[in-house]
């Protein structure tokens, strides 16, 4: 019989070295702009250290759904600045998570390059459109 | 041969020849010491001192007047090393299990910071009672080469056992394989070596404190 | 699959995925590679410029273990990894080919990626027999010399391919040995564990595909990456271990309150592997959580190292047996002693010689 539900109810203390380094990324955001990147795959976690992090860390005001590859969930924590990431992959399994600090996650922000495409699209398409109406 | 195959050996074939050596040296040295027997003491005792050889137990284990003020490094450094060794022998939850394996016996342990703590305090005893053996002349004087090969003896066991547990210099695996074998040239060294006291002694004790009490010297 | 085909970057932009997509790719990839995240715009950069590598693969004696763990990683699933990163063009369990078909798909691989090709190997060689185990009548060793002597690099899959495995431990019947012990010539990677954590295969395979190299290895050949700590050091049981807080039997109330599980006889301080971070089935377990100690799988000659239910410190050899000898060799020779001592006494006593005042008066 392997894991019970009281396997789980026992604090553990792994969260909180976690939520220092959290402060800490928070404190270099605010001084120089530089974000930081957590990846909660290379922590050692049981279920009820993580449980007590995403506890802690609470939900806040943006909740955003990317479908790039796979849908894929940034969620603001009730820490302005704090970010859960969770990528998953078009089945619906989660590949990757990670908690981000930064003002806007890199994944939400528009990239160069898409948006390079999108201008050229875009002109293309008003080009073609502007010609059928000459 | 790679790192957990020497620990294999170590907690195997290796811990198997050393418990041989070691327990038949303990008993072939306790019957030669028993059976050397004393010559009867045909004098008639001064005193009546039931206990004195009990009593002198006790007492040679604390400083005689005045000795602890002019060696204080004798009786610091050996009080320091012998508790925090037995500490780290006896309370070490892993020491518990080879017993508990060896005999069926166990009894709990102590958390291992606790254990770390004494590990440390009886290494840098055991590094003082050397630097002070070395400057002191008469130590100096009185010691042989086969002190300062059992110094080193326990001090492998002490020292290894600290570097694994806190995965310093060479990984875990190997220093945990050379920690058991350096328990076990210490095992095999023991019985034939002045660390035959860790038997001895109550032993010696307690005959010296006997045949001084009959001598009118009583503890 | 020839290896000069578009860019990994490029295979995905023509899926319609975007610098967004790709980004997220970069990230999980990262996480894969157990890299940190900081290294994601130098895996986007290597991605531009990566072809997908022809990758060869062979098994030997082995379970099929490692390739039903590999066909269950998750991130990148099996399925993108074959037919989007890398050309898997020869499996004899995955591939649809068989017989004569099927070799003459090894050698056209190995022709066409002459020097480039990744070869990935499971279970070990048999050294005895040849018969023991053969490939369309060709024996396991020639197979591997003739398949590595094209390659760029080996990459030995599983505990078997690594350091022997099941099939080697004692008394190895068929004479088995790991892919190192034969190719002395190339760089031979190990990924061993009983089987090998799928992400951490993938996550090999990723490298070589990102970055064109094979990541660093430990002394072991073991990516130092994956194998670069204990289980003991990252599990999530630790603290209870450095507070003396221990699970004596698999139903008591420590096991269940999850402590940890050292006196069970968990491997866990002497075994590099990534399962306490990494974990198994989508990052949901490993054995420790699921209240099993660590049998120490990824570790050379596991199989021979000891019980798997008896702690660490405690023997593992006859010591019983030995020190019961021991006693009695001890009470024999110390008997012997005892009369020796006895009788050299008594001879001393029956030699004794009494002198008298007179004695001594006349020998002035």
């Amino acid at each position: 019989m392997p894991s019970t539900p009281a396997d789980d109810n026992v604090w553990r203390g792994n969260a909180l070295p976690l939520l220092n380094e959290i402060r800490h990324a928070l404190e270099r955001l605010l001084a120089t702009g530089e974000t930081t990147v957590i990846d909660l795959g290379a922590l050692p976690m049981g279920a009820q250290d993580e449980a007590e992090l995403l506890d802690a860390l609470g939900t806040g005001e943006v909740d955003a759904t990317v479908d790039a590859g796979g849908p894929s969930s940034v969620r603001e924590t009730a820490f302005h600045g704090v970010w859960r990431v969770t990528h998953r992959n078009e089945a619906g399994e989660t590949q990757a998570r990670f908690i981000e600090i930064a003002f806007v996650p890199e994944l939400l922000m528009s990239q160069r390059e898409d948006v390079t495409d999108s201008s050229n699209a875009l002109s293309k398409r008003l080009g073609v459109e502007q010609n059928i109406r000459k | 041969m790679s790192a957990l195959e020497l620990l294999t050996w170590a907690r195997g074939t290796g811990l198997s020849l050393a418990l041989v050596i070691f327990v038949f040296g303990i008993l072939l040295r306790l019957f030669e010491i028993f059976s050397l027997g004393r010559k009867a003491d045909l004098s008639r005792a001064r005193d009546t001192s039931p206990g004195s050889g009990w009593r002198t137990i006790v007492r040679r284990s604390l400083p005689p007047p005045g000795l602890f003020k002019r060696s204080p490094v004798t009786y610091i450094g050996g009080y320091v090393f012998h508790i925090g060794f037995a500490i780290t022998l006896l309370f070490f939850v892993p020491h518990i299990e080879l017993v508990r394996g060896l005999t069926g016996l166990s009894w709990p342990g102590l958390p291992m910071q606790v254990v770390d703590i004494a590990a440390v305090a009886a290494i840098l005893a055991l590094f003082v009672v050397l630097a002070s053996r070395l400057t002191n002349p008469v130590k100096r004087f009185l010691s042989g080469a086969q002190d300062y090969f059992a110094w080193l003896l326990t001090l492998l066991p002490l020292l290894t056992g600290y570097l694994a547990f806190h995965h310093v210099i060479v990984d875990y695996t190997l220093m945990l394989a050379l920690h058991i074998l350096s328990v076990e040239l210490l095992l095999v060294a023991l019985p034939f070596t002045k660390l035959f006291h860790t038997v001895s002694v109550f032993v010696s004790r307690w005959y010296n404190g006997d045949i001084f009490g009959r001598k009118g010297v009583a503890s | 699959m020839a290896i000069d085909g578009p860019t990994i970057a490029e295979v995905l932009r023509q899926q319609g995925i975007s610098r967004r997509g790709f980004l997220k790719f970069c990230a999980t990839t990262a996480s894969l590679m157990a890299l940190p995240p900081s290294m994601v715009p130098a895996i986007a950069a290597a991605l531009e410029n990566a072809r997908r590598p022809s990758v060869i693969w062979l098994s030997f004696q082995e379970c099929t273990g490692c390739t039903e763990s590999l066909t269950r990683s998750h991130s990148p699933s099996i399925e993108a990894l074959i037919l989007e990163q890398i050309s898997l063009d020869y499996h004899h369990t995955l591939q649809a080919a068989s017989g004569t078909a099927a070799e003459a798909a090894r050698k056209a691989a190995m022709q066409e990626n002459a020097g480039k090709y990744l070869l990935v190997v499971d279970g070990s060689i048999p050294l005895g027999n040849a018969g023991f185990s053969t490939i369309a009548g060709i024996s396991n060793l020639d197979m591997l010399k003739e398949t590595a002597a094209g390659a760029a690099a080996v990459i030995a899959v599983g505990t078997c391919a690594a350091y022997g495995g099941i099939p080697a431990a004692q008394p190895n019947p068929t004479g088995a040995v790991p892919v190192s012990a034969i190719i002395k010539d190339k760089p031979v990677l190990n990924v061993p564990g009983c089987p090998p954590i799928p992400v951490v295969i993938t996550g090999v395979l990723a490298h070589f595909l990102t970055f064109g190299s094979l990541p660093e290895l430990d002394a072991l050949g073991r990516p130092k990456t994956f194998y670069g700590e204990t289980i003991h050091d990252r599990c999530y049981r630790r603290p209870f271990y450095d507070q003396g807080k221990f699970a004596e039997t698999f139903d008591d109330e420590g096991a269940r309150k999850g402590w940890c599980l050292f006196k069970l006889g968990c491997k866990g301080p002497v075994t590099y592997n990534a399962c306490a971070t990494t974990k198994w089935n989508q990052g949901v377990s490993f054995p420790i959580q699921s209240g099993h100690g660590c049998i120490g799988c990824s570790e050379p000659g596991f199989w021979d190292a000891g019980p798997f239910y008896k702690a660490l410190s405690m023997p593992i050899g006859p010591a019983k047996a030995a020190v019961g000898a021991a006693v009695v060799a001890g009470l024999a020779a110390g008997s012997a002693v005892a009369l020796r001592n006895r009788s050299a006494k008594k001879s001393a006593q029956a030699a004794h010689q009494k002198v008298t005042v007179a004695d001594l008066e006349k020998s002035k």
